[in-house]
């Protein structure tokens, strides 16, 4: 058995928007068109890996008793980082995704998988966890962010193919939760089946 | 497998990871200090060139209260670019407005806003409801959207977001005349 189930755990039985149900406030608020999904993946998938890394290092060395307060200092300053990062480089994405990006900070996925695999796994299992599970969620969101912008702004990618408005509602919160059912409802059609 | 949880090592433990962290954040605010403000810097000139005529030297940057607010603008040889702030529907909508020479609104452009994604975002990307400020004569028309009895076409389901932005421009078209004593337009 290869390490490599690691990365696939992540991606599709502990999916952690269609399985583990996590971090719904992002994958709700940011998904209002696939760049946008896409963006917000990417960004939580670099805390998650580094937080992973360095919580699976430390881990041994962290007094019970205080292992939650160190892990969110570990995570806010891996979020701290790419937010500076994200201003100076990519200052468009940051606008968009804007609040959200200090919110991963709290996002339950980055202190889930800290506290649940990586302070009891190595840093190459720690490490593959993050990739897979950050994958996860960046394909989720990005999933999601291409049925709502198709429905919603008759677009992809900012690339418009239908004339018009599209069905509103799809960019506004009631779409995000339909579009997040029914994608729930196959995924786990599909799982079960298997 | 971790260290015991006595008082000594719990101090030890967060003061060690509190610094390093610290450490941490520090560099990357050193690091990226200079690229963040040419960032903001590249921004603000791209606006400045996006809503003013073609201009040569530096815009001269200054600030001017009219009713009670503070406006920031930049003034060029072609005319000036006023920061006029409003509230749309989700928070402050912020636009760059370029007024020219002969007092007419030559471009506008959205410097932050927070408004409905695929509703009153569309400000920044409605061709139709932009396209209606260039050029915009504001001593011959009325700078309010047609609800209002003004003639600016609102964007569609975004009433409130594109009165914010009439009344945004309409500020700055204020802020203009102040600047330059009211002459030319009245």
């Amino acid at each position: 058995m290869s390490k490599w189930h690691f990365v696939t755990d992540g991606f599709v039985k502990n999916n952690p928007t269609f399985v583990l149900v996590l971090g719904m406030c992002p994958t709700l608020a940011t998904t209002t068109s696939a760049l946008n999904g896409l963006e917000m993946g990417l960004a939580t998938m670099f805390v998650l890996i580094l937080s992973n890394i360095v919580i699976s290092l430390i881990a041994p060395m962290v007094p019970d008793k205080v292992r939650i307060p160190v892990y969110i200092t570990v995570i806010a300053t891996f979020v701290t980082v790419l937010q500076l990062l994200m201003q100076a480089f990519t200052p468009a994405a940051y606008e968009t995704l804007g609040l959200f990006i200090p919110l991963i900070v709290v996002n339950c996925i980055v202190l889930g998988r800290a506290e649940g695999f990586a302070n009891k796994h190595g840093v190459g299992e720690s490490a593959l966890d993050g990739i897979g599970v950050g994958l996860g969620f960046t394909v989720s969101l990005t999933v999601i962010g291409i049925v709502r912008e198709i429905l919603g702004s008759g677009s992809l990618f900012g690339w418009k193919f239908i004339a018009g408005d599209g069905i509103l509602a799809f960019v506004m919160a009631p779409g995000a939760f339909l579009v997040l059912g029914y994608l729930m409802v196959l995924f786990n059609k599909y799982l079960a089946k298997k | 497998m971790a260290a015991a949880s006595t008082l000594k090592n719990m101090a030890l433990c967060l003061t060690a990871v509190c610094l390093i962290c610290s450490a941490v954040v520090g560099g990357a605010y050193v690091v990226t200090k200079d690229p963040i403000a040419a960032a903001a810097r590249a921004k603000t000139t791209a606006s400045i060139a996006a809503v003013l005529p073609e201009f040569t030297g530096e815009p001269e940057q200054g600030s001017v209260t009219v009713d009670g607010v503070e406006y920031p603008y930049y003034k060029t040889d072609t005319g000036y670019a006023i920061i006029s702030a409003t509230s749309g529907f989700g928070g402050v909508l912020r636009l760059m407005v370029g007024i020219a020479g002969d007092g007419t609104v030559h471009n506008t452009t959205v410097l932050a806003h927070s408004e409905t994604p695929g509703l009153g975002a569309k400000c920044t990307t409605d061709e139709h409801f932009m396209e209606q400020f260039r050029g915009f004569n504001p001593a011959a028309k009325t700078l309010s959207v047609k609800k209002d009895g003004g003639d600016l076409d609102a964007i569609t389901a975004s009433t409130i977001t594109s009165r914010a932005y009439a009344l945004a421009v309409a500020n700055a078209v204020k802020v203009y005349n102040q600047l330059t004593g009211g002459q030319g337009n009245e």
